[in-house]
């Protein structure tokens, strides 16, 4: 896990190779082309790309209408505004209708870093994952967000796929499948299962070896899919390991902890413990300082583990 | 030009349509009369007169698009899609009953002829504009109609839309204010004025007509001159009356969002068929 790469780099450059094999790939941003990377596009198909300027209500209706009209549409602006400034136009003219429209929204979670509380979305997949219809994605590094777009660009109906900004640590290899509602179990273990989405993935790989030191054996699960969840195979790591600490970078209020407890409560109730953002935003900071100030390393994923163990 | 024979046709379509309005908000006692009577003018031109679409295909992909951006008058446009013979006109009878196709505001997945959801005010004008970006990528030659409440454009969307539509040049969209003058608070100009219209269409770069909503020549010969209009997008301002053609409806706020009762009813059929 030494090779560092932006999901949004990956992003940018996905775009590009499905723009060249589908004519109905379109793309949308809102003044953050840049940022998004989606400016990769707008050079190579200046004709299939708009910039909606500063106006994300209004570039989300226009990828609906997009889409109404037979194209494949991707808009993109930074999570905080994508989930939050356009929520409604999102619920009302992509989740309801079920519009075929993608949207994939950079700078999620706190790793935006310097920029501070007001652009960093701890909240962004809780709201999405409440609308009926959305799929909501959340790739561990840059291989899996290639294979992740690919996913959202070959199914029918609406996606969000939430990325970063900063460059996370490789655990895919290249060439990885991603399949839309399944998870992935990366590491075994019998002593407890570590769940993480996004950039935290990484951190319970790091905390399993950690564990394997001290003679604990933690299972790491990956989950791409925030939405549909993949509840066969959070049970079965809930009834083989009997403890289970998820872990990401956003509240832990309805986002991949709330989905993993609502199904362990209906499934097969083990003790959980959430690592993530306890009710609280974010602040400016370096992204390894926010990580570090928050309990998003793997230090404290071993704590979380220690204190299950206690609990089991 | 439409001759007088065409416009005494249209004239007797819109008077049934506003029967069939009626009728449908009658049975479901639920819905919204005056700005459903409003639109019917302007809807029936379109649907009888200008847009090429085919009932018995709906998923034509050459035909022109209608956006009815203030999905609340879903009545008028049910009315039009069923005299088009896009479903039975028996349906009618089932808006907003559970189960039925006809809900509340236009369902694409639920009724056929319905190009978009919508509801939401302001958000239907976003969607046109990225119908007609979709129509000019795929070299369609279909043209793109969406219908606006004049209270509908306070939302700050239509605005961004608006910008959008005339930087992307979209000549193929026309959008109608159906300038009526009331919203469920009131008069517009009272509860947030938003005119003048026409010039701020202007000031964004639109080709901007203002004309009688109730007068069917004038209507369609707006139509004509958007159609001319191959660089800008086009704002139609159509001044209407709110609850036309049912003279105690008329003028009325309160009959925003309120159905007719057993005596309404009786009394707006007799009105409607005596002229």
């Amino acid at each position: 896990m030494s090779e560092k790469i932006a999901t949004r780099d990956v992003y940018g450059q996905t775009l590009v190779e499905l723009g060249r094999e589908n004519n109905k790939i379109v793309v949308l941003d809102a003044d953050l082309s840049g940022s998004t990377k989606t400016k990769l596009f707008s050079k190579e198909f200046p004709e299939r790309f708009f910039n909606a300027g500063i106006a994300e209500a209004n570039m989300t209706g226009m990828a609906a209408g997009l889409a109404a009209g037979g194209m494949i549409p991707f808009a993109s602006t930074f999570a905080v505004f994508a989930a939050g400034r356009a929520f409604e136009q999102i619920r009302q003219s992509i989740a309801y209708p079920g519009m075929n429209v993608k949207i994939v929204a950079t700078h999620g979670g706190i790793t935006v870093g310097e920029d501070g509380g007001s652009h960093q979305s701890v909240e962004d997949l809780a709201i999405m994952r409440s609308l009926p219809k959305m799929t909501v994605l959340c790739p561990a590094d840059g291989p899996e967000t290639g294979a992740a777009i690919r996913a959202a660009a070959a199914y029918e109906g609406p996606v969000y796929v939430r990325l970063g900004r900063g460059k996370v640590p490789v655990v895919f290899d290249q060439d990885c499948d991603f399949t839309i509602g399944k998870g992935v179990t990366l590491r075994d273990g019998s002593d407890l299962t570590f769940i993480g989405t996004g950039l935290m993935t990484a951190e319970a790989l790091k905390a399993a070896e950690i564990l394997a030191e001290e003679n604990i054996s933690a299972r790491v699960v990956h989950i791409g899919t925030i939405k549909p969840l993949d509840i066969d195979l959070v049970l079965k790591a809930a009834r083989e390991t009997g403890a289970v600490v998820t872990a990401e970078e956003h509240s832990v209020i309805g986002g991949l902890g709330g989905a993993v407890c609502e199904a362990l409560a209906e499934g097969f109730p083990v003790p959980v413990e959430r690592v993530g953002l306890r009710d609280e935003f974010g602040q400016s900071g370096t992204a390894d300082e926010l990580l570090s100030h928050y309990g998003l390393t793997a230090a404290h994923l071993v704590e979380a583990a220690e204190r299950i163990l206690a609990r089991k | 030009m439409l001759t007088d024979q065409q416009i005494r046709e249209l004239e007797e379509t819109a008077r049934h349509l506003r029967v069939e309005v009626l009728k449908m908000l009658h049975t479901s006692q639920s819905g919204h009369t005056g700005g459903s009577l409003s639109a019917i003018d302007v809807m029936t031109v379109l649907y009888y007169q200008r847009m090429r679409h085919n009932p018995s295909n709906p998923a034509w992909e050459d035909r022109d698009r209608f956006v009815l951006s203030k999905g609340h008058a879903a009545p008028a446009l049910y009315a039009c899609l069923a005299g088009c013979d896009y479903f039975p006109r028996e349906d009618l009878k089932t808006l907003r009953r559970l189960g039925s196709h006809l809900q509340g505001h236009p369902d694409m997945n639920k009724t056929p002829g319905v190009d978009v959801c919508t509801g939401s005010l302001g958000q239907g004008i976003s969607q046109a504009v990225g119908l007609a970006m979709a129509a000019r990528l795929g070299s369609r030659p279909s043209r793109v109609y969406t219908l606006l409440g004049d209270g509908e454009v306070q939302e700050g969307q239509v605005w961004e839309a608006a910008m959008s539509a005339a930087h992307y040049g979209l000549g193929n969209l026309c959008a109608i204010v159906d300038q009526n003058g009331l919203q469920i608070d009131g008069a517009t100009e009272d509860v947030m004025n938003v005119g003048p219209l026409g010039p701020k269409f202007l000031a964004f770069n639109w080709h901007v007509l203002e004309v009688d909503g109730h007068d069917i020549q004038a209507i369609n010969r707006a139509f004509d001159e958007a159609e001319a209009e191959t660089e800008r997008p086009t704002a139609i301002i159509a001044r209407t009356v709110k609850g036309k053609g049912v003279s105690f409806f008329e003028h009325k706020a309160s009959y925003h969002g309120v159905a007719p009762s057993d005596d309404e009813l009786e009394r707006a059929l007799a009105a409607l068929s005596l002229r």
